[in-house]
């Protein structure tokens, strides 16, 4: 174990104030060579801050941080790129217009009087790429171009073109599949048998069992627990230190009866070129149907062309019986569709408005007449929704980008609860979620199911299909190759459904 | 979970809020601003500046500006960006006073310029809507063609207008206490707009286009036909800025309305209008246009050469962005 290293980094005392907000109070981090140091804590518990204070993004109000033994003030990002620290963020920060090599040399082209030499960055871009287990991206290949799980390996190349001694990586593996999570996991264990350390943050505790050395844990501010050996601590122990609950992953109870009646939602034979094949699939009240299938397996895209955000190139989507106009968002919210999409912050909210106003986006004609707005029941109204689901804070006109993403994600379930929608599609709904507020958005999913909404769920974590869902559809390469009461299936199961017979890449 | 009975808790909360009179502090910054600058206007001219007269020609001047400014700020608030508008109004306002148009008085002429700014509006709201074209190359390529055929309908000559009942709202007696029709227009297009922008399902909709527009397509607003809307809407605004024109100079002239789109959007930034949307304000723009034509009025008073005007513009635009990015930062970073 590395402790016997002195430490390569310590934080300590590390205070930053925002307006109104004391993002980080007096916390200490110290990280060994080699170690991977795992950091959690519940979004707003002041991860992002330490990060960037770390990478020289923010100046710390109060505190020491010292590197190698020697005290160190990190005044700018290139100041802490000096000292051999690499952040990658988790929205990652590549120019889509550059080249590979040129975004992976973004800063510190490699340059002779002036000029960049192309042919040296390309050469040193396929070493790191090599290095990183993907020979096969091209060093001159547009990034707009480029794979999700792709970019993320030019933006690990990026950091490794520096020298570098610490790569902090903020929820890496949020955007990856298992086989990419694993190339993943290879990589990180090479850098640190080099003697790289890494700081490492992920909300999946599976993951910092497998590859953390130690644990510090941040709630509100603080590190409530430090150094924490990351294979024996116990997970209710983690949580409990996390959320100040002991149960990670609850959820609801299924209705003892199955779900009744007509279908309210009719899937016949859909298909889009090259995303997914001929899908039937019917919906009824008070139903949960589970999506399960790897990144571009096509699901985030069922979910859209169902929706009537992409044009579909054969079949129909049907509401009550009524086929709906193919390609129109407006139409199918019209028949009683909600989309929460998979990207929050992109796709679903308005960032700088109020609660009540993402809430009400898709009800305008509910509070007004002749196109005039009777914002008093607007307001009361959408705050209802918001009651019901237990969104906090409880404050109307609250700016939504001040949410937790848990919250942010009930004010949009509350938008369509507000429109009365009856069939409600959710695109990965816990993602960026913490986990202390998963089980509650569990329990708010399936309590509008059982108030009678038809509910069609994506999710890359197969629990939380397996867990939520009544009936879960396995989807490989766009095809629905397996279909089955949730009960019947177990993550195994789903996992060997979803990878056979898929190319090795 | 059925909600059609609204929680009646705090009906007061939002009291101050619904009179529309929060305190906003880049409004309140630019209230400042006009104020140094009447205060300036007032010690250097004390005679001058201060007379009925010199306000009534300061409040003239802006309608024109002022009105293109309410519908440029509306195009900027839903993310895109309107460069024809000086063009449209200079188009609108030669069509309006050609002899075949003044034939049919004044009906004619307010109907034609106001037709012409709607027709423009709709060819921008089609290119960028339905074209897909960007905002900035289509409204680029309809100045150019607007210019182009406003020179070729006068040839270059001034259009003296001969309609009696047109000319009359220019002249003071037509003034309604002491305010000249053209002030009523302007003050009646701002509130208008105000309202559209604050009370309307139109205005929320303008908003979220501009805040998000694949949050506001996903949310099932039809961000097309109301990027449409919007254009419509500030060809509309030129095409009334065009009849005041002519009410005010007597005439229709090809070069009217020159750097127009300049002066609004700068009116509207300094006014508080976020340049990449999403966030618009009504008052803010006309007291950015009020700031502009003051400077203007000021320098005229005080016989200084367009050149120093156009440096002091320059720096106010400046100063306000820069003072609104100090006093609006806030604790998100």
């Amino acid at each position: 174990m590395p402790e016997e290293h002195p430490p390569l980094l310590t934080m300590s005392g590390i205070t930053k104030s925002f307006p109104g907000v004391r993002a980080l109070d007096g916390v200490d981090l110290d990280v060994a060579p080699g170690e991977v140091h795992c950091l959690l804590g519940q979004n707003g518990a002041g991860k992002s801050t330490l990060i960037k204070v770390l990478a020289g993004a923010h100046q710390p109000d109060r505190g020491a941080i010292t590197w190698n033994g020697e005290p160190v003030r990190l005044r700018s990002p290139s100041a802490a790129v000096r000292l051999g620290i690499a952040t990658i963020y988790q929205e990652l920060d590549l120019v889509e217009g550059l080249s590979v090599a040129e975004n992976v040399h973004l800063g510190h082209e490699p340059t002779t009087a002036g000029f960049v030499r192309g042919r040296a960055a390309r050469d040193t871009t396929a070493t790191l790429l090599k290095r990183l287990g993907h020979p096969e991206i091209d060093p001159t290949r547009r990034v707009g171009a480029l794979s999700a799980a792709q970019r993320q390996i030019v933006s690990m190349a990026r950091a490794l073109s520096h020298d570098v001694r610490l790569i902090v990586m903020d929820e890496p593996s949020a955007a990856l599949d298992p086989d990419e999570v694993a190339n993943l996991f290879r990589i990180v264990a090479d850098l640190t048998t080099d003697g790289v350390a890494v700081v490492y943050i992920s909300h999946r505790l599976e993951e910092i069992r497998r590859i953390g050395d130690r644990v510090t844990v941040l709630k509100d501010g603080r590190a409530v627990a430090r150094g924490l050996p990351a294979a024996t601590t116990p997970t209710r122990e983690v949580v409990a230190l996390m959320t100040g609950r002991d149960v990670p992953y609850v959820f609801p109870e299924r209705p003892t009866r199955p779900p009744a009646g007509e279908p309210v939602l009719r899937v016949q034979g859909l298909a889009r070129k090259g995303e997914f094949e001929a899908l039937d699939l019917e919906l009824r009240p008070g139903e949960i149907v589970g999506l399960a299938g790897l990144v571009g397996s096509g699901r985030s895209e069922i979910l859209e062309t169902v929706y009537g955000a992409r044009r579909p190139t054969a079949g129909r989507v049907s509401v009550d019986g009524r086929p709906l106009r193919p390609g129109s968002v407006p139409a199918a919210v019209a028949a009683g569709l909600g989309l929460a999409p998979e990207e929050r912050k992109a796709q679903g909210l308005l960032l700088l408005e109020s609660v009540t106003r993402n809430v009400s986006v898709s009800s305008l004609a509910r509070f007004s007449r002749a196109g005039w707005i009777d914002r008093a029941t607007e307001r009361e109204t959408a705050r209802t929704a918001t009651r019901t689901l237990s969104l906090r804070p409880d404050l109307p006109d609250a700016p939504v980008r001040t949410l937790s993403g848990g919250n942010q994600q009930k004010a949009v379930l509350a938008r369509w609860l507000l429109r009365g929608c009856r069939v409600l599609l959710l695109d990965e709904p816990t993602r960026g979620v913490d986990v202390g507020a998963r089980a509650e958005l569990y329990a708010v999913i399936r309590g509008l199911a059982d108030d009678g909404l038809a509910v069609l769920l994506v999710s890359s974590e197969v629990p939380e299909v397996l867990g939520l869902a009544d009936r879960v559809l396995v989807l490989r390469e766009g095809r629905v190759v397996h279909e089955a009461p949730a009960q019947e299936l177990d993550e195994h199961r789903v996992l060997d459904l979803v990878m056979e017979g898929s190319p090795a890449e | 979970m059925t909600l059609t009975t609204p929680v009646k808790a705090s009906a007061r909360e939002g009291r101050w809020r619904a009179l529309g009179l929060r305190a906003d502090v880049r409004n309140l910054s630019l209230l400042g601003v006009l104020a140094v600058l009447v205060a300036v206007g007032g010690l250097t001219r004390p005679a001058e500046f201060l007379a009925t007269s010199n306000l009534q020609l300061v409040l003239t001047q802006a309608s024109v500006i002022g009105v293109v400014t309410v519908g440029m700020t509306f195009v900027i608030t839903s993310g895109g960006i309107d460069l024809s508008v000086g063009a449209i109004v200079a188009l609108a306002s030669v069509w309006a006073t050609t002899l075949a148009t003044q034939e049919f008085g004044f009906a004619g002429i307010l109907f034609t310029a106001v037709a012409v700014g709607l027709g423009c509006g709709l060819v921008n709201g089609v290119l960028v809507a339905y074209g897909g074209m960007v905002p900035f190359i289509a409204t680029l390529a309809m100045l150019a063609s607007a210019r182009g055929l406003a020179l070729q309908i006068t040839d270059g000559r001034t259009q003296i207008v001969t309609v009696p009942s047109v000319l009359d709202l220019g002249v003071p007696d037509a003034y309604v206490l002491g305010i000249p029709p053209l002030v009523l227009v302007f003050a009646a297009v701002t509130a208008a707009g105000w309202l559209l922008l604050n009370r309307t399902t139109f205005g929320r909709r303008t908003v979220a286009v501009g805040g998000n527009p694949e949050a506001a397509r996903l949310a099932g607003i039809d961000v097309r036909r109301q990027r449409l809307f919007l254009y419509l809407l500030s060809g509309l605004c030129c095409g009334i800025a065009a009849f005041l024109l002519v009410v005010l100079a007597g005439s229709g002239q090809n070069t009217n309305g020159n750097l127009y789109e300049l002066d609004a959007i700068a009116a509207a930034i300094i006014g508080g209008t976020l340049l990449s949307g999403g966030r618009g304000t009504i008052v803010g723009s006309v007291l950015g246009v009020l700031v502009f034509t003051t400077i203007t009025n000021i320098f005229a008073l005080n016989n200084l050469q367009s050149d120093v005007q156009q440096i002091a513009k320059g720096a106010i635009i400046v100063a306000a962005v820069l003072i609104q990015r100090r006093t609006v930062r806030d604790g998100d970073g």
